[in-house]
């Protein structure tokens, strides 16, 4: 086909691929696009893990390479980045509001939500720093009595 | 680079990878079993972190050695003796209170030896360690509290914990002596040696143990053998049974 595309194509079409586990943000919204080149009709998109060992990564991959599939590109390279090590700073604002809509607490440099995600009392404690995947801790509302899961900050 | 010098980084490679990768499988023992379901999935979380840094820092060291080695190769097709690990790190978990004690006495020297390894004049070393580094931060966060609300918890707490403290100390040790290997890695500023993280070490368990209450042992003994290689425990080999037999029945086998 060798069609020759611009890197601001590119990431238009990566906001379309969300994330594994929290589906209502895309991969670029979470930051773990680091950088998109074009060279001819040859893609290359540079990927950063979240956590090294986040089991998500491989099919962040694999969902990159079947969006880009979809759009034509068919000379894409993939590869992984681990400097600078992702940090939750690269959460886009957009990202953020979408994690409070869906029920997770975005991420605060003080360590802990501002809010409970469900009623938006400040009233919350922690139940655990880990949760159900490793970019999440436990938390739990003291006014609603509903647990819910805080994006940890890192 | 000469032959030489690719052979103590390779060694110090295994050496970081070794301890991740045993620990993260202890720990990962803990999965399904936890005494409480948070306790549970944090473990089994902090395993997966071990893991991850496993990955870097072994499929680097299989890079180094260039006989065409990846990480899987290395995890799973050596034997124990071929490990560097530390000791401490291939015990069993026995109980609870033995697993948190262990990863705190272990986070509080990965800590500021990461710190340091950030430095470090290889980049691809100090690339991984600013990677693990976020991890283990949170992971001694995690543990030094734990140890803290178990020791001062209740009697039973406080004397199970004093209990692993004292079962583990004289593995405790190991990891700051240091050896011509990490005089070599040191001398090329690929690395600190170990011996110098002791003093950041000591204050961090002192302050956590003096909130614990806990009594800090005062024995200077250290087992050694686990970082050379030369003498492992009768546990490893057992460990690696389990954690290899799949990929030593079915060499290659994928999900
Ligand atoms: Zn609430």
């Amino acid at each position: 086909m060798g069609m020759h595309v611009q890197p601001d194509q590119i990431w238009q079409w990566l906001e379309n691929v969300p994330d594994p586990e929290i589906p209502v943000i895309s991969v670029v919204d979470l930051g773990v696009v680091r950088d998109v080149n074009t060279a001819g009709d040859e893609v290359e998109i540079v990927i950063t893990p979240t956590y090294s060992g986040c089991p998500a990564m491989r099919v962040i991959a694999l969902d990159i390479e079947t969006e880009l599939a979809k759009r034509g590109v068919e000379n894409l390279r993939l590869t992984t980045s681990i400097n600078p090590p992702w940090t939750t700073d690269w959460l886009s604002e957009k990202g953020k509001a979408r994690l409070e809509e869906f029920g997770i607490a975005p991420p605060r440099p003080a360590g802990g939500p501002e809010r409970c995600p469900l009623c938006k009392s400040s009233n919350v404690e922690r139940i655990s720093q880990f949760g159900s995947t490793p970019c999440k801790a436990q938390w739990r509302c003291k006014e609603c009595l509903e647990p819910f899961d805080y994006f940890k900050c890192i | 680079m000469t032959v030489s010098d690719n052979t103590a980084l390779f060694e110090f490679l295994l050496r970081q990878g070794d301890n991740a990768l045993v620990l993260g499988h202890r720990t990962s023992e803990w999965c399904g079993v936890g005494p409480v379901l948070e306790e549970d999935i944090a473990l089994a979380n902090t395993a997966l972190d071990l893991i991850g840094q496993t990955q870097l820092w072994l499929a680097l060291a299989g890079e180094v050695e260039d006989k065409g080695r990846d990480a899987n190769d290395l995890a799973y097709f050596r034997d124990p003796y071929d490990f560097r690990n530390l000791l401490m790190l291939e015990l069993p978990n026995e109980d609870y209170g033995r697993t948190i004690m262990r990863q705190f006495l272990f986070d509080a020297f990965q800590v500021p030896w990461l710190t340091a390894l950030q430095e470090s004049n290889d980049k691809r070393v100090g690339d991984i360690a600013a990677k693990s580094l976020k991890e283990a931060m949170y992971h001694l966060e995690r543990s030094a509290e734990t140890v803290i609300a178990l020791g001062d918890g209740t009697d039973e707490s406080n004397s199970k914990m004093q209990q692993a403290l004292e079962f583990l100390w004289p593995y405790a040790g190991e990891v700051f002596a240091d050896d011509e290997n990490d005089v070599s890695v040191a001398s090329k500023g690929i690395a600190p040696l170990p011996s110098s993280i002791h003093d950041v070490w000591n204050s961090t368990i002192n302050r956590t143990f003096s909130e614990a209450c806990l009594k800090r042992p005062e024995s200077q003994f250290a087992h050694s053998g686990g970082r050379e290689g030369f003498r492992h425990t009768e546990h490893l080999g057992h460990m690696l049974a389990t954690m290899q037999t799949l990929q030593r029945s079915h060499p290659g086998a994928t999900w």
